[in-house]
């Protein structure tokens, strides 16, 4: 186990969900969700496709709304409130499956936007902190390049980048690492683990176990809408519970 | 090398071959000639077709062109100068250019024109339009010195808009020429365009300050010091509480005998609705008593030909943008109301032919608005246009709107933007670059449709040439010079348009995607 994995864990709460339900349309997407997320958790969610972790994790910076229980995100309540909704939203970076960079702003400016319109960070010091996260992702040379001129991983690490110059308290990954390709895929993850090394509060949806034995401190397992399994990841892959968790492991892990 | 390895699977070059020049028979004008325009026997059958009417075309073009007469001053001459021969009668165009151009009344500045040529004043009004005393540049330079400057103006003020590479300092020059070019086609005191620039002006000082803390703050900020400098916000409440009474009044809460007509009440207490710039005017009235500088002021009836078509086309295009932009994103938007006003707007208008809006423009509104307050036709058949073109450009940005990945909101709201700016600095830039090609169309074909207004007596260029000109006894049955002359001035203003989208689109494919 690496420093990550054994780092302590604070008990203040970052992100609490009570009884959550969600619903698309009659469809039951999300059923009885409970998770507590303590400040400095690093938290791996893991499900077959269509079991609902992405919008799960939606659900927590509100990009879709959920119908019945209730999500607590620093503190605050989540509700049809726009401030609170930007608020939120300011706080908890998202890092996506497609990067979702914008195209027509170069690099520098894709990490600067955010901090200048939302906190009204001046320019010149919005770019010094842009360009200090570019460090950290170790392209500050491509600052002037556009979206479209950079690598798959190179274009992820900018998004990561771009999250971190909000000086967010949680970060939610979505499948960062499944529209890579496979030599591309340690280069983020390398900047994710740096990431949680220094204690950031993260939940990611991925399916790179290496990554969840690495620096997770619980693996949760999602399958048809609910939580069906959570565990440290030593137990969670060594001695899995439930038959549908075993019988994913067995499908990612062993051929 | 290879075939003496024929039989072995394992192979490795290690000498380049060099390359070499094609042989002779893939060049040269016959190869270019069989392979473009006799490649097998249809396209040869095709091609020869083609000659003949182009030869057939040229043989009856070429001389009628060549031939023409440039210096007569009927048709009736132009035939006998002609003499039996096919030729133009090219000299309408000299004969009536003026008209053609700006409309035959709009007027010469006879001072200016006179001080710059030497020539007296008095020879230079010749009754029946004809110049003897100056020739075409002086006339179009000097006598028609503010339109002519009001066009060249227009290239200036639209360069930075067209040109990204341009310093962004110029769109000062943009913002201004509305104004200036207002000034040196209409006239008057030079104080009206001037106090609206200076309340915009402050206006958008306040919606800086503000739009920091949120953007419809700022918007609503602008829109409330615009209200206050530009229309009298006393005189307001007094009429407004004028109008309160007399409509009670009217509606018998008061004694009778005080009760008004709606219509008179309106005339009398609202001048300030029924005016089309209801500028504040003691401000000007004031400025004028101090320094009064002012050009001749020129009636909108007044404007014509194919300056009209060029003021039309542009303000209606500049207008319906920002007008579609909005349209097209109350179209998208999750407010019930706002969306289904949005959806009705555009539904209606884009099933309703131009030219019926402009008979509601010219006879309906006429015809519901109390005759002094009618404002003028021309600003009428504007909004008619604009409404008109908007509802396509709405259309068109919806399709750009639409073709924008759905991550690219997520993006935006998951960074915590607001509404606002995450249309304004993510979502729109990115739609209109793909709605440019639509854009382009519907500009492109909203300035020929303002020939349309000819039907409705007003003299633009079409207009002037079915009337004015064709109607005269000196030039009754010039048909194809006119309409060609016409057709040319419109071609080369829309050609110029099409070639600019054409470049964009490269230029924005070659550049970052
Ligand atoms: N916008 C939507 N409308 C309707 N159904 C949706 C929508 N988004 C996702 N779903 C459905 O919800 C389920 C869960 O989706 P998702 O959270 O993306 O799964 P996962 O990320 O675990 O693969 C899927 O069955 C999917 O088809
Ligand atoms: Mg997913």
């Amino acid at each position: 186990m690496t420093q990550a994995a054994k780092m302590k864990v604070s008990d203040e709460v970052a992100i609490s969900i009570d009884q959550m339900n969600k619903w698309y349309g009659t469809f039951h997407v999300l059923r009885d969700i409970n998770l507590t997320v303590y400040r400095g958790e690093r938290i791996v969610i893991c499900g077959p496709s269509g079991s609902g972790k992405s919008t799960l994790i939606r659900c927590i910076n509100a990009l879709e709304e959920h119908q019945a229980g209730r999500i607590e995100v620093d503190g605050t309540r989540l509700s049809s409130d726009l401030k609170n909704i930007d608020k939120i939203r300011s706080e908890v970076g998202m890092v996506f499956q497609h990067f979702n960079l914008f195209p027509h702003l170069t690099i520098l400016e894709n990490c600067t936007l955010a901090p200048i319109w939302v906190r009204k960070t001046p320019r010149k010091e919005a770019e010094e902190t842009a360009m200090h996260f570019l460090e950290k992702v170790k392209i500050p040379e491509q600052a002037d390049k556009y979206p479209g001129q950079l690598s798959g991983g190179q274009q992820q690490r900018v998004a990561i980048a771009r999250s971190l110059c909000m000086r967010p308290r949680i970060m939610l990954f979505d499948e960062p690492t499944s529209a890579l390709d496979p030599e591309m895929i340690k280069e983020v993850l390398d900047t994710m683990i740096e990431l949680a090394e220094e204690g950031m509060t993260m939940l990611c949806v991925t399916h790179e176990m290496g990554f969840a034995r690495q620096v997770a401190n619980r693996v949760i397992f999602m399958d048809a809408g609910q939580i069906v399994e959570q565990n440290e990841p030593e137990e969670f892959f060594n001695n899995p519970q439930s038959d549908r968790t075993k019988l994913f492991l067995s499908q990612i892990l062993g051929h | 090398m290879s075939d003496t390895h024929a039989q072995s699977v394992a192979f490795v070059r290690n000498t380049e071959i060099p390359p070499s020049l094609p042989p002779d028979t893939e060049g040269g004008v016959i190869k270019w000639v069989r392979e473009n325009l006799f490649p097998n026997v249809l396209s040869g059958i095709l091609t020869i077709v083609a000659l003949y009417f182009i030869i057939r075309l040229s043989i009856f073009v070429v001389p009628w062109i060549w031939n023409g007469v440039w210096g007569a001053d009927s048709l009736t001459n132009c035939r006998e100068v002609l003499g039996g021969k096919t030729g133009a009668c090219f000299s309408v165009i000299t004969d009536r250019w003026h008209q053609l151009l700006f409309g035959a009344a709009y007027p010469r500045d006879l001072f200016f024109l006179s001080t710059m040529t030497g020539v007296p004043v008095a020879d230079l009004v010749t009754p029946g339009g004809v110049r003897e005393n100056t020739n075409f540049f002086q006339e179009f330079f000097f006598g028609y010195w503010r339109p002519v400057l009001a066009f060249v103006l227009l290239f200036v003020a639209i360069a930075p808009v067209l040109f990204s590479e341009l310093p962004r300092k110029m769109l000062i020059t943009t913002a201004i020429y509305p104004f200036a070019a207002f000034w040196l086609v209409w006239g008057g005191s030079l104080w009206v365009p001037v106090t609206i620039l200076a309340s915009l002006a402050i206006a958008y000082f306040a919606y800086s300050f503000v739009v920091n803390r949120s953007f419809f703050l700022g918007a609503l900020s602008f829109l409330a010091v615009l209200i206050l400098l530009l229309f009298d916000p006393i005189a307001m409440l007094i009429n407004a509480a004028e109008f309160g009474r007399n409509s009670l009044a009217f509606l018998g809460w008061q004694r009778a005998e005080n009760a008004l007509p709606w219509v008179t009440v309106m005339e009398q207490n609202y001048p300030w609705l029924m005016n089309i710039f209801p500028l504040n005017a003691h401000v000007v009235e004031g400025l004028s008593t101090i320094s009064s500088v002012s050009l001749a002021s020129v009636p909108s009836r007044e404007l014509g030909g194919f300056m009209l078509n060029m003021i039309l086309g542009t303000v209606c295009v500049s207008l319906s943008l920002p007008l579609g932009i909005l349209l097209a994103l109350g179209r998208q938007s999750n407010l019930p109301l706002i969306k289904w006003v949005c959806v009705i707007f555009i539904e209606f208008i884009r099933g309703v032919p131009l030219i019926t809006l402009l008979f509601v423009a010219n006879v309906v509104l006429a015809y519901f608005l109390p005759p002094e307050s009618n404002p003028d036709l021309i600003i009428r058949v504007m909004i008619m246009i604009t409404l008109f073109a908007s509802a396509y450009i709405a259309e068109v940005v919806r399709g750009g709107l639409a073709a924008l990945p759905r991550g690219q909101y997520e993006a935006a709201d998951s960074l915590g933007l607001e509404y606002a700016q995450a249309m304004r600095l993510i979502i729109l830039p990115q739609a209109l670059k793909i709605s440019i090609p639509g854009i382009v169309n519907v500009a492109v074909g909203l300035f020929k449709d303002t020939t349309l207004v000819s039907i409705i007596s007003m003299f633009d260029l079409v207009g002037l040439i079915r009337g004015p000109i064709l109607a005269s006894t000196d030039w009754n049955g010039v048909y194809w010079e006119l309409f060609g002359f016409a057709a040319l001035l419109f071609f080369v203003i829309c050609y110029a348009i099409s070639q600019y989208s054409q470049w964009l689109e490269r230029k924005l494919q070659t550049g970052h995607r």
